[in-house]
Formats: structure tokens, C-alpha cells, sequence
């Protein structure tokens, strides 16, 4: 990887630190310590369910939220404050301006999930008083929400790249429910009949399979995952990823940005 | 210049290579989970939390949960299933939902009142089922009429069913043939006649494709039942008196003095076996035949025609 790509990348990061962006932390283990003393007080036997559930869906939320946010200001934030030209002006190609940009946000991201999972396995511990060795299965998912998030980042750049900060942080949050329901699109598309059906299965493939990277419920089931699952996941997120970012570069490369 | 065009080529090439891969992959992600969609576990069964849970959207919501309902049953069908767990709690949902998806429950009690592998098996589920929705409609007379079917060919209450065609028949707008079959229910009619009478009463009723062929298929079905059912009286009273079987249909026919020799609605003459068998020549092309059929026999798939 370039030089420049890496201190783009370390700008991004920089930059979304001192924008606060980590202050999302302290409501997460508000969040978190709350349910699990209130859960413990108010339930019967669901204290690691609810933890697992609610700990994990709040890193994904907080997370796609942070992800769109900051995503869709990337370029056009540059291009307002008219920093892009400062740095454009120096050997730095385009890009490698969207390639840095997109491993700054991911970073970002990959950081503050890992201070989320240690919340998620702290109240763990409180509230099961030891750990256990399905609670290992908390890492794959974590590990597949990282994987959810490099696609967000990918896309929110996408749509940053053409679009106003306004309609890309509408466009990436559309395909993020669109995608959480691919799966069921997918299936609508396969009781299509003729034409219909091969137009729908197109926009099904087309749009990112959230559904497969949430593994939530069944992790907190203890139910395993199957190491094909991850492999392919894994491949799936950074095909996906380099789909959206190639369409970012080639539209930011012939942007006109006079 | 240069540059830019290597770029734009490599990006391109990025592009295609990765949306061609991701496709790809995402068949075999589908092929791994291949139940993802429709998992034997319902996460959320309660129709109340999901009513609060759509946001005021319970229409749309109603109309996902009835098309993950027909893809259930579908599968689940298609493999000949044994269980059909979330059928029930899937249409309970659906019409929670939406109660006046008047398609949910004239299809939902279709899917839930036939036997494994057919379907479920659970015909007082059915009837939960359409009661409700004439709670919820009580003006729509094919409620009614499913009601009356149910219980017709499913729990063999012929009072019920009955009862359940004379109530259909007082609402505003209702078929004639409701009062029809009330009468005929009352009088306990043959048992062939009143289900032929039903079986064209739907076809007739109906816009819907696929309930047209469902239809169809039970009209032809009935046919060989009926006539493997004569044919088989006929074989018993040939064999009582000459203490014989008959060497072929002909001989049959000829001695018992039948209106010549029947044939299956696709015109195949039926089969004589050396056990004095009635059978159909291609059980496979009549799923909801009951008679017939060579011992051990386990029904292919169906295969639906539209004509009679």
C-alpha cells in the first residue's frame, strides 16, 4: 500500500476522532450496563440473551449509523471546505484519496468496535459471572459486522462521490434495509415468473446481502457458525466492497471538480 | 491523460471482476444457509409485539408475512414434509396483521387442513382460522363456503358443514349454490356428487390460477376414484358368482353389463392385475387419486392441468 494512501488514511482517523465520533462509546456502555442490571431485576434466565442481542445490535447500529455519517461527508466535506484541491495539488492521485479515505473510515470503525466488544464482554461477564466457550461465538459476529461495515463504507464513498452529503446518507441508508431484507428479496424474485423475475433477481444480487452477515440471534442461541459461512462472507465483503469502491474511483476520477 | 485512462481501465476491470465474484459467492452463501429465509424457528411469534414493531405499516408487514407463509408451505410441500411447525403461528400472524386479507384465509385453510404430506393435517386449526376471518368479514360468503368445505372433506361433519353453507347463504350478495349445498349436505347426498359439486363450485368461483388447477386436479382425481370404485364393486360380484376373476376389463364389462369399458380422464383404459386389482395406468398424473394406485405407491410431486 502507498505511502500516501496510508496518511490519508491515518487523516481520516485523525479527523473522525477529533470530530467526536468515539463519544458514541460512552452511550453504548450506558446502554449496555443499564439493560443488564435492569434485565437481571426485571426477567427470568435471559440476562446473556439479552446482553448478546442487545450488545451486539447496538455495535451493528451504532456502527452503519457512524459509518453512513461520516461516509457520505467524506468527499463532498473536502470539496466544501476546498481542502481536496490542497491535497490534489500534491502527488496524490484520486484514488488513492478514495482508497485512504475508505481505510481511515474503516479503521475508525474497526476501533470502535473493538472498545464496543470489550463492553459487550465485560457485561457478559457480570452477568454470567465467568465466561464460557460458547461465548467465543460473540467474536465471529463481531467479526461479521466488521465485515457489514467495510461494504457501508464502501458505499457511503460510493454515493459521496457523485451526490450531496443529504440524498448519499438517504441512498446508503436505503440499501442498508434493503440489504438486511436481500435474502427475502431474493426469494420474492424467485416466484417471479418471465421477464419480471429476471429483473428482480438482478436488483437481488445487485444490492448488498446484509442478511447472511447477521448471525445475531443464532449466536446468542449458541448456535454455531459454519466456518464455510465465514470464508464465504469474508470473500462476499470484500468483493462487494471493492465493487462499490471501484465505482467510486472511476466516478470521482472523472469528476469535474472546478 | 495517461494516467487517468489506467486508471479508469484498472478500475473498470476492479469493477466488473468484483461484481461478477460477490454473485458468485453470494450463490454458494445461499446454498450454505439454504433455509435462511424461512428457518424451522419463528424469532418473534407474537402477532401483537410485530403489529407494534411495523410502525403503523401492518399492511405491508401482513403481505411479508403472507408471502413468507405460501413460500413455506410451497417448500415444505414440495419435499413431501412430515411437519409444517410454522404454518399455523405464520397465518395467525398474517391475519393478526391484516384481517381483512381475505386471500390468507381461503388459501391459509386450504394449506393447513390436509393430511401429511399435503399439508398439516390440522383441520380445527382451519377452522380457527376462517372463523376468525368471518369474525373480521362477516359479509364475504366464500369465507363461509371454505368454512363448509372444511368440514365437508376434511372432518366429514356433514351437519357443521351444512350449517356453515346456510349461514353463508343469508349474506347480502352470496352465491345461489351456498344454499345448493346446504340442501345437499342436510340430505347427506352422495358422497362423489356433493364433492364434484365443490370441487366446480371452486373452479368456477375463482380468477386465480393456481386455485383453478388445484381444482381441476380434484374434478379428475374424483373421476377415477369413481370409477375404480365400480369397477372394483363389479370385479367383487363377477368373482362371487363364478368364484373367478375376470381375464380382462372386457370380460368384466360384458358379464356385469357395464356401459362399456371406463377410461381415466386421459383417456389410458384402466389396469386389471392378477390379484384382481383395479389400477390406473399413470398413477403420477392424478396426485389426489385414493384409489388406484398399486400398494406402497408414494405420490411425485403434482403436476397441475388446467383444463378437466
Amino acid at each position: 500500500m502507498s505511502a500516501r494512501i496510508v496518511h490519508i488514511a491515518s487523516n481520516t482517523f485523525r479527523e473522525a476522532v477529533r470530530d467526536r465520533v468515539l463519544y458514541n462509546l460512552i452511550a453504548f456502555a450506558l446502554l449496555l450496563s443499564g439493560a443488564a442490571i435492569l434485565v437481571g431485576q426485571i426477567s427470568i434466565d435471559i440476562k446473556r440473551l439479552v446482553v448478546i442481542n442487545l450488545g451486539l445490535t447496538a455495535v451493528s447500529l451504532f456502527g452503519v449509523v457512524i459509518a453512513i455519517f461520516i461516509g457520505i461527508g467524506l468527499v463532498s466535506k473536502e470539496i466544501e471546505k476546498r481542502t481536496l484541491y490542497t491535497v490534489l495539488s500534491r502527488p496524490v492521485r484520486r484514488w488513492e484519496f478514495i482508497i485512504g479515505k475508505f481505510f481511515g473510515l474503516a479503521g475508525t470503525l474497526v476501533v470502535n468496535t473493538f472498545f464496543m466488544a470489550i463492553g459487550v464482554f465485560a457485561a457478559l461477564l457480570y452477568v454470567s459471572h465467568k465466561f464460557a466457550r460458547p461465548d467465543a461465538l460473540v467474536l465471529v459476529a463481531l467479526y461479521f459486522i466488521i465485515l457489514q461495515f467495510l461494504i457501508i463504507c464502501a458505499l457511503a464513498l460510493l454515493f459521496s462521490s457523485f451526490s450531496s452529503p443529504l440524498l448519499s446518507a438517504v441512498f446508503a441508508f436505503s440499501l442498508f434495509v434493503i440489504g438486511s431484507f436481500a435474502e427475502d428479496l431474493r426469494g420474492f424474485a424467485g416466484m417471479a415468473r418471465g421477464p419480471t423475475r429476471w429483473l428482480a433477481s438482478a436488483a437481488a444480487y445487485l444490492v448488498p446481502n446484509f442478511s447472511a452477515f447477521n448471525v445475531i440471534t443464532s449466536i446468542a442461541h449458541e448456535q454455531p457458525v459454519a466456518g464455510q459461512l465465514v470464508l464465504h462472507n469474508t470473500l462476499y465483503a470484500l468483493f462487494y466492497a471493492a465493487m462499490a469502491l471501484s465505482g467510486a474511483v472511476l466516478i470521482f476520477e472523472h469528476r469535474d471538480l472546478k | 491523460m495517461k494516467s487517468r485512462r489506467q486508471t479508469t481501465f484498472i478500475a473498470g476491470g476492479c469493477l466488473v471482476i468484483s461484481l461478477i465474484m460477490s454473485i458468485l459467492i453470494l450463490r454458494r452463501v445461499d446454498q450454505i444457509r439454504p433455509q435462511a429465509t424461512l428457518d424451522e424457528v419463528l424469532y418473534i411469534s407474537s402477532p401483537k409485539v410485530l403489529e407494534r414493531a411495523s410502525l403503523g405499516y401492518n399492511g405491508l408487514m401482513a403481505d411479508i408475512y403472507w408471502t413468507r407463509t405460501v413460500q413455506y408451505f410451497g417448500q415444505r410441500h414440495y419435499r413431501s414434509a412430515q411437519s409444517y411447525n410454522l404454518l399455523a403461528p405464520l397465518l395467525e400472524i398474517t391475519t393478526h396483521l391484516d384481517p381483512h386479507l381475505l386471500v390468507a384465509y381461503q388459501f391459509g385453510a386450504s394449506f393447513l387442513a390436509p393430511k401429511p404430506p399435503s399439508g398439516p393435517g390440522q383441520p380445527d386449526r382451519a377452522v380457527q382460522l376462517i372463523e376468525y376471518g368471518i369474525q373480521n368479514n362477516p359479509n364475504e360468503w366464500r369465507l363461509y363456503y371454505n368454512l363448509g368445505f372444511v368440514y365437508y372433506m376434511e372432518l366429514n361433519d356433514y351437519a357443521k358443514a351444512a350449517e356453515a353453507f346456510e349461514r353463508g347463504s343469508r349474506v347480502p350478495n352470496a352465491h345461489p349454490f351456498l344454499k345448493l349445498l346446504a340442501a345437499q349436505m342436510a340430505q347427506h347426498a352422495g358422497e362423489y356428487e356433493t364433492a364434484r359439486t365443490l370441487w366446480i363450485a371452486t373452479y368456477q368461483t375463482t380468477r386465480d390460477g393456481h386455485i383453478r388447477s388445484n381444482a381441476v386436479e380434484h374434478l379428475r382425481a374424483l373421476k377415477v376414484d369413481e370409477d375404480v370404485t365400480r369397477l372394483q364393486s363389479a370385479l367383487t360380484r363377477f368373482g362371487e358368482r363364478t368364484g373367478r376373476l375376470p381375464s380382462s376389463l372386457s370380460e368384466l364389462a360384458l358379464a356385469e353389463r357395464l356401459q362399456g369399458i371406463p377410461v381415466d380422464p386421459d383417456g389410458n383404459p384402466y389396469k386389471l392385475t392378477s390379484e384382481g386389482r383395479v389400477l390406473v395406468e399413470h398413477p403420477d398424473d392424478f396426485p389426489f387419486i385414493s384409489k388406484g394406485v398399486p400398494p406402497g405407491y408414494k405420490p411425485a410431486p403434482p403436476k397441475f392441468h388446467t383444463q378437466p
